[in-house]
């Protein structure tokens, strides 16, 4: 088993209450094992009660990147968080801890 | 084909000065330009400028133009930033000044307007999207409304010979935008171009954050000398697409990793990255090492723009009281959570009105709230119980009752810190663009 981070990097950005986070692989070859496992539900899952709002993902094949962006995930928004990291700026590294099966394509 | 080079002085407000001293000095760049606004910046500054209506414009507008001006008169590069603020005009009067201190005569400093909009928002067809009302019944006290500019004042003001341009609320990557606008004599219908144009800005706009920062991750992800990370400079050709590069011998790197994370920082459809120039569509961007810190960008694309632009609207919501204290040692989460029970009855029990509660423990569940401690648990949390309150004098009880945890609380508490704060919140809404007028006043030193 694998964790995402071994496959992959990730950057958050934040708008109002929306979180976009990407996730981008190192290697062309890992990128079906992204589009695969790396689904919004599991990104749903993986968050919790943090992501309350819908999650969308888009796929940027080109470059191996997906990103997904989580409505209602920054508590009320950037502005108004009681958050620490009211930014969601650690979700990121957060996400990379997803288990990910390596598989041959 | 004709080049021109764009570098950021600035990818935030409290950002390093000394890598745009760098970039002016050695970066052979035709533009510096500053991005210094966050969401809702504008809306603090523009309670500043009630207090005092010489101020309202980036703190730091001085230091940075001390840098800077001197060398960038010398090498004929022009400035824009939004150092502007809530004071566009305070902020060039100011920078004139420093212009004829520094002995730059003739130093001719714009100051786009028209941004502010507070005064013409109609409160029956001003929607307010987060609360899906008009703003008659956004039932708050609104302290400021502006709107994402496009890059069609600064273009005027280029034309018209300005040397440096501040602006209040522009679109960050519309202040990028516009010096290729004025240089390659694109039409501001030509909707692939304006997207490459915004593309390049989008990547610059956050200074740092394309040139290494806010990506090392050591072991997996090394980045050399992050403390002196040198800021991004894009070449751009007239077709619109780009190098990402720096200057050599700066900390940092430029690959295609980092410009990867930088494309989709705050990016939602790809396919609409809505600007007030353009919808520019980053979905079929192509992304290319070709040397050492060079990487090229094509593939931008764009299509017709929205006609409205969004509006900031700053309002103040709450308030906020904090406590923090620390448990170290053998059964410090044990503590903190005891402490953090503690607290949640003592809201209670004292009677304190709270609209939204949040307790937690650094080190343990901050972040993540639904962590759960290894079992090799931290040696030291630091709890934080943060409360929102209508007023100012219940947000300090909150700290008052996390400091008497000393005494009344789990053994061996230590180090409390306590703070309230005021909350100036931001909620948004479209405008159509038609409704408001651009325009700049030129001074001169």
């Amino acid at each position: 088993m694998l964790q995402l981070r071994d496959i992959a990097h990730s950057r958050t950005g934040d708008k109002g209450n929306i979180s976009n986070v990407s996730v981008i692989a190192y290697r062309a070859e890992d990128w079906p094992i992204l589009v695969r496992q790396v689904t919004a539900e599991r990104v749903r899952d993986h968050f919790g009660t943090m992501v309350r709002g819908e999650v969308l993902r888009y796929e940027l094949p080109q470059i191996g990147a997906l990103n997904f962006v989580m409505h209602d995930a920054l508590g009320g928004g950037v502005t108004r968080s009681l958050a620490l990291d009211p930014h969601g700026k650690c979700l990121s590294s957060l996400l990379l801890t997803l288990t990910i099966e390596p598989t041959h394509t | 084909m004709r080049t021109i080079r764009i570098g950021t002085g600035a990818g935030f407000s409290g950002d390093r000065i000394e890598p745009s001293v760098e970039l002016a000095k050695h970066g052979e760049i035709d533009y510096l330009i500053f991005e210094c606004l966050a969401e809702r910046t504008i809306a603090l500054a523009q309670q500043a400028k009630m207090r005092d209506p010489h101020a309202g414009f980036d703190p730091l507008l001085e230091r940075r133009m001390r840098a800077v001006l001197s060398v960038c008169r010398d090498k004929g590069i022009r400035i824009i930033s939004n150092m502007g603020a809530a004071n566009p005009v305070g902020a060039a009067k100011r920078t004139v000044e420093i212009a004829r201190e520094l002995g730059l005569t003739g130093l001719r400093v714009a100051a786009v307007q028209g941004d502010d909009v507070l005064d013409i928002l109609s409160p029956d067809t001003f929607h307010i999207d987060e609360e899906n009302c008009a703003l008659r019944d956004f039932k708050k006290q609104v302290v400021s409304a502006n709107a994402y500019l496009g890059a069609g004042g600064i273009v005027d003001a280029l034309i018209a010979g300005a040397d440096v341009i501040l602006t209040g609320r522009a679109a960050d990557p519309s202040m990028f935008l516009a010096p290729q606008i004025f240089e390659f004599g694109w039409e501001m219908d030509d909707w692939t171009r304006l997207g490459r144009g915004t593309l390049v800005g989008h990547l610059l706009e956050c200074g740092g954050q394309i040139t290494g920062g806010y990506f090392a991750d050591p072991g997996i992800k090394d980045v050399p000398d992050l403390a002196r990370l040198g800021f991004p400079i894009a070449e751009i050709t007239e077709n619109g697409n780009a190098v990402i590069t720096k200057l050599r011998g700066t900390g940092g790197c430029v690959t295609a990793a980092t410009c990867k994370e930088q494309l989709l920082y705050e990016v939602h459809d790809p396919k609409r990255y809505i600007q007030p120039d353009v919808i520019a569509d980053f979905s079929g961007v192509e992304i290319t090492e070709i040397g050492p810190d060079r990487v090229a960008i094509k593939g931008g694309n764009g299509f017709q723009k929205t006609g409205s632009l969004k509006v900031s609207v700053g309002y103040v919501d709450s308030c906020v009281g904090e406590g923090q204290i620390s448990y170290a040692g053998p059964g410090a989460v044990a503590r903190g959570r005891l402490a953090l029970d503690i607290l949640h009855q003592r809201m209670e029990l004292a009677g304190i009105c709270c609209q939204e509660i949040r307790g937690e423990l650094i080190g343990v569940n901050s972040v993540f709230p639904q962590a759960e401690p290894a079992d090799d648990a931290p040696g030291e949390v630091r709890l934080r119980f943060v409360v929102r309150t209508d007023d100012l004098a219940t947000a300090a009880r909150i700290g008052e009752e996390v400091e008497s945890l000393y005494l009344n609380g789990p053994a061996g508490g230590g180090g409390v810190t306590k703070s309230t704060r005021e909350i100036v919140a931001i909620v948004s809404g479209l405008l159509p663009e038609g409704h408001l007028k651009t325009h700049f006043d030129m001074m001169e030193a």
